[in-house]
């Protein structure tokens, strides 16, 4: 049996694994895979997406099993430090040394670090391993809401510059050129981009050479020139890669001027069995950044060690890229930027919506060679296609930008137009007819069961819009149509399972499945009907408390620790120092974390499961009741204090906002809803950041609906002008109600109108001049929520079966044992997560 | 940490040779589970009462290491049945104790039976 040994585990050296082993000839060669990480290869293009959860499982490309089971040897931690190509062995920093038959080098690159003076000190990072993400993160907790910079102003830099915004630091991008992303930008798009960038909170700094880093021990400033310097707490460095091409050197094998182990088109190198692959390897004189290429030079490499087929490496890569930064679309295709000489560009720009699009087209018209987008990317894919396949143009080119004049049309033809051979997922090389064969000849219908299929989308996951396309279009010449169905247990919209629990007047979970549904439920579909059952009956969580979502079994919202929070309300943020008191004294009682929630109440947190109907206890008797913070239900009304206190008020919003909550508090909706209500157009209570909004004005209330905080914040449009209180409170009575029907399964209202066909125009015609004639449904179906409405919370305290609920073991009044609190500022706080 | 997790290994049925008297069958809601305690460990119990069907698991998520797992919606993907966390909504087959939407290690699974109206969960030790 002959040894392969790969050396380094990183995406390439990963794909080689999982192409090597898929092959049926795979089991006559023994692989051995070195890795210098503690942790096996994950997923570094999304790496950003470890500081949402800290969680590098998720990242994993495979667990460690696979390795196992598919006889891969792999040893982490352990890092090839010298290749002996004559007697063909290694030898590892563990001191093994292990015969090979033919080697593989995908060692992937390095951040490059300038040698500026002054880098070696403490808060300089480089953004490349999940080590480097944890130190970092670290480090930003030292010097919480200070200022950080990111050197570099490219791809990489720009994501790290949202990562550090997320952490909650100051943004300042530090770049050489004068312009951002100079590889893939022209001036005035990257200009529009900057402006972007600005308007998010990131500073950008341009054509800044940095000379030193100041500080003493730790970083406190960067130094560009004489009295030019730019004050930060901390350094991301992403000042380009460096191939990690040490063993190359040392072997003495073929290298690049600038690095880089040189290889042929079979990824050979100057010793033919050593081959090298991704970011450590240089064919045709380049260093390829990006995983595409890096996974086509595995396969490459698989093919050649095994000798199945003659694949060679093409020899134009394209180095198409969309920029996967949250809250900006920014892409460049095939050559962004272009002489007169080799075609025309057209060019569309729009400054006040930072949107700039140019493509490049040929003399005569008839071929794509390249563009770029920013503000709006949505049709990259497509372009991307008729650029790569080289697909004829239609007469007016500048309709692929512009869009063409009816709405909603794609303005080029749709993905099916494609031919067959077009690779839609460059990360795993899958072309469309490979997707379109698994919907029609192996029956997948699903995103899911495609990409388990084909693995399509499971790379970057740019391409999934268009592999969505292609399934629905498929399923369409088969004649099947895809609709939103709730989950597999359920065929039908959420809107159709409202109307038909309504029609059949069906009040049970078990019930409705039999009747309409089939299997026996999950988490998506359980609590998608209790709160279908919850919006038609009122009836409380308590009723049906197992197919509710957690929050709502045990009516308070889960903690990080398995814990409970406890908020009651406290209607238009209105509350007495004696019930101020009350929640001191029992917040006390219980050693419960408190804190001023941003929705005007107060949340009281570390609550034990048992502790639940006891704590609550004692709020009832003094006066509170449930603020359902774990419902999707009615959560706050945020008031201001109105004309009551303030010199400008117009008129008692505090008033309005608690006559608002009492009336729609422990309704339930598809998703949770806020409201708010502004004394006047200063709105203090940003009453147009929430589902619904009145703000008093000369002459009545201006009613707001559709707003919206969260990761998307969009402003409430306006429904109806000065109107008086009643008809305000109906029509919003109408517009609630008209959403709890037709919305999706947590679909807040925002998303819920931006998708509504005819928008803010049709739903006034059907709250305002009832074009629908089921104003008085709506009415009649509101007040009856609202004079059914019983706090859950004073009902589960009454109730002995309710109460036996709370109880973390059925067979012992012990505790959970594994609940750990620290101390934080004078209060507590669970222990962090390993 | 980590010896919390180690403490959890499937038992099959065949291995048994402890069947711990956990709970009145009352204690365990329709379709829903409840946690119980043997000894050191937390298991999660769940009452399958649609097929009829009861299953044990450790309590203890592997993705966060805490013990909520009996708190979760229980239901089934493809006929496998399962468990979603509270947290993060992890998903577990409760027959092989996969982690059905990622790449988090299995969880333990035991046996369960009924007599007289009582739960038993099988150990092996
Ligand atoms: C406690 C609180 C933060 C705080 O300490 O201030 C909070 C805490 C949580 N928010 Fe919030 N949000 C809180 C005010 C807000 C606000 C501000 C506001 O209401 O004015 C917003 C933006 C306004 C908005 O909703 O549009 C807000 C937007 C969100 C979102 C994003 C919603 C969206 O549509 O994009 C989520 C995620 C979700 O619901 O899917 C969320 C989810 C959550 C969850 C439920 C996350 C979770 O599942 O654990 C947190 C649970 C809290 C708990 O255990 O009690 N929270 N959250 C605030 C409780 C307010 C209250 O009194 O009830
Ligand atoms: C934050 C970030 C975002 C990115 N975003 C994108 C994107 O959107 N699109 C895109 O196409 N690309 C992106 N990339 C680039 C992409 O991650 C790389 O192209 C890809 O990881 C290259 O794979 P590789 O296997 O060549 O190198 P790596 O993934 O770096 O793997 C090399 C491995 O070898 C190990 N190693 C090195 N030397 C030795 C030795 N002597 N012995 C043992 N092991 C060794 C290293 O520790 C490393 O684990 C991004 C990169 C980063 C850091
Ligand atoms: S409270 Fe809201 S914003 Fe804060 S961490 Fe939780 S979900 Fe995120
Ligand atoms: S703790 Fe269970 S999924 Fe996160």
């Amino acid at each position: 049996m002959k040894t392969i040994i790969v050396v380094g585990n990183g995406m390439v050296g990963y794909k080689f694994c999982e192409k090597f082993v898929a092959k049926a000839n795979s089991d006559q060669f023994k692989l051995i895979v070195f890795g210098e990480e503690p942790r096996e290869a994950y997923d570094r293009v999304h790496l950003s997406e470890f500081f949402e959860d800290g969680n590098a499982d998720r990242l994993s490309l495979a667990p460690r099993s696979w390795y196992d089971e598919n006889d891969i040897t792999l040893c982490t931690n352990e890092r090839v430090i010298n290749i002996d190509s004559t007697n063909k062995t290694i030898d590892t920093s563990k001191g093994n040394t292990v015969t090979y038959d033919q080697l593989v080098i995908a060692t992937g690159s390095v951040p490059f670090v300038p040698p500026i003076r002054g880098v070696e000190k403490k808060g300089v990072f480089v953004y490349r391993t999940i080590e480097d993400l944890e130190e970092t993160l670290a480090y930003a907790e030292t010097i919480k809401g200070g200022k950080a910079a990111i050197l570099g102003g490219g791809l990489l830099g720009l994501e790290a510059a949202k990562a550090v915004m997320d952490m909650g630091l100051e943004a300042n991008v530090v770049e050489f050129a004068p312009k951002l992303m100079p590889r893939q930008l022209d001036t005035r798009s990257s200009k529009v981009l900057q402006v972007k960038l600005e308007s998010m909170g990131i500073n950008i700094h341009l054509s800044k050479a940095t000379n030193q880093i100041l500080g003493n021990g730790k970083i406190t400033g960067m130094e560009f020139g004489e009295d030019d310097m730019l004050d930060v707490d901390m350094l991301v460095i992403s000042a380009g890669i460096r191939p990690r091409d040490e063993l190359g050197k040392s072997t003495g094998l073929a290298m690049g001027t600038r690095g880089g182990i040189i290889v042929n088109n079979k990824m050979q190198t100057s010793d033919p069995n050593i081959f090298a692959i991704g970011e450590v390897a240089l064919y045709n004189e380049m260093i390829y950044g990006l995983v595409a290429p890096g996974y086509e030079m595995a396969q490459v490499a698989v093919d050649q060690i095994l000798e199945e087929k003659e694949t060679v490496m093409a020899s134009s890569i394209d180095m198409s890229t969309k920029l996967k930064l949250i809250g900006v679309d920014v892409a460049s295709f095939g050559v962004p930027f272009m002489p007169t000489a080799k075609g025309h560009s057209i060019i569309f720009e729009n400054k006040t919506q930072s949107l700039y699009k140019r493509i490049n087209v040929s003399h005569d018209g008839k071929k794509l060679l390249g563009g770029i987008l920013v503000g709006d990317a949505s049709d990259y894919n497509m372009l991307l296609q008729l650029y790569q396949n080289e697909m004829p143009l239609p007469e007016n080119p500048e309709a692929l930008i512009i869009g063409s004049r009816g709405e909603g049309e794609a303005s080029f033809g749709s993905a099916m137009d494609l031919p067959d051979t077009a690779v839609v997922c460059s990360c795993e090389a899958v072309t469309k007819g490979a997707i379109c064969c698994s919907v029609l000849e192996d029956g997948n219908e699903t995103v899911k069961a495609v990409a388990k299929d084909t693995k399509a989308g499971t790379g970057c996951g740019g391409c999934k819009p268009m592999v969505v396309d292609l399934i629905t279009e498929s399923l369409k010449t088969i004649g099947k149509t895809v609709k939103e169905r709730i989950c597999e247990h359920f065929d039908y919209s959420r809107q159709e399972l409202f109307d038909i629990v309504k029609l059949r007047e069906v009040d049970n979970f078990d019930e409705l499945i039999d009747l309409a549904g089939s299997g026996h439920g999950c988490e998506v579909c359980k609590p998608a009907v209790a709160a279908i059952f919850a919006s038609i009956y009122n009836e409380t969580a308590n009723r049906q408390n197992t197919i509710q979502d957690t929050n709502d079994r045990y009516l308070a919202n889960i903690q990080r620790n398995g814990t409970y929070s406890v908020v009651p309300r406290v209607a238009g943020g209105e509350i007495t120092p004696k019930q101020l008191m009350a929640l001191g004294r029992i917040a006390q009682k219980y050693d419960l974390y408190t804190k001023i929630t941003g929705g005007q109440r107060i949340d009281m947190f570390g609550a034990k499961l048992h502790e639940l109907p006891l704590i609550w206890e004692e709020l009832i008797k003094e006066g509170f009741e449930t603020g359902q913070a774990y419902g999707k239900s009615l959560r706050t009304v945020k008031s201001c204090v109105g004309s009551t206190w303030c010199r400008y008020g117009m008129d008692e919003s505090v008033s309005f906002a608690v006559e608002i909550e009492h009336r729609y508090k422990g309704i339930r909706s598809p998703h949770k809803f806020k409201g708010g209500v502004s004394g006047c157009i200063r709105e203090c209570a940003e009453a147009r950041g929430k589902d619904f909004g009145f703000i008093a004005v000369e002459g009545g209330w201006n009613v707001y609906v559709g707003g919206n905080g969260g990761a998307n914040p969009k402003h409430a449009e306006l429904l109806a002008e000065k109107v008086d209180k009643e008809t305000a409170i109906k029509y919003v009575d109408r517009f609630i109600m008209f959403y709890i029907k037709t919305a999706q399964p947590l679909q807040r209202t925002a998303p819920w109108l931006d998708k509504l066909e005819g928008g803010i125009t049709y739903l006034q015609n059907i709250v305002i001049n009832d074009s629908l004639g089921i104003a008085d449904e709506l009415d009649r179906e509101m007040q009856a929520l609202v004079d059914s409405y019983k706090c859950e919370w004073k009902e589960a305290v009454e109730t002995p079966e309710i109460r036996e609920r709370y109880t973390h073991f059925v067979n012992s009044e012990e505790t959970d044992n594994n609940i750990e609190f620290v101390s934080l500022r004078d209060q507590k706080m669970p222990k962090q997560w390993a | 940490m980590i010896t919390t997790l180690n403490m959890y290994q499937t038992v099959l049925p065949e291995a048994v040779n402890i069947w711990f008297k956990a709970a009145h069958i009352s204690k365990f809601p329709k379709n829903g589970g409840a946690c119980i305690k043997y000894k050191d460990k937390q298991i999660a119990i769940f009452n399958f009462a649609r097929e009829n069907t009861w299953y044990a698991c450790q309590n203890l998520c592997p993705h966060k290491m805490e013990m909520v797992l009996s708190r979760g919606i229980i239901g089934e993907e493809n006929s496998e049945p399962k468990v979603a966390c509270p947290l993060h909504k992890s998903t577990f087959s409760l027959k092989t104790g996969d982690n059905l939407n990622g790449t988090l290690d299995p969880i333990a699974t035991y046996p369960v039976k009924i007599e007289n109206d009582f739960v038993y969960v099988g150990f092996s030790e």
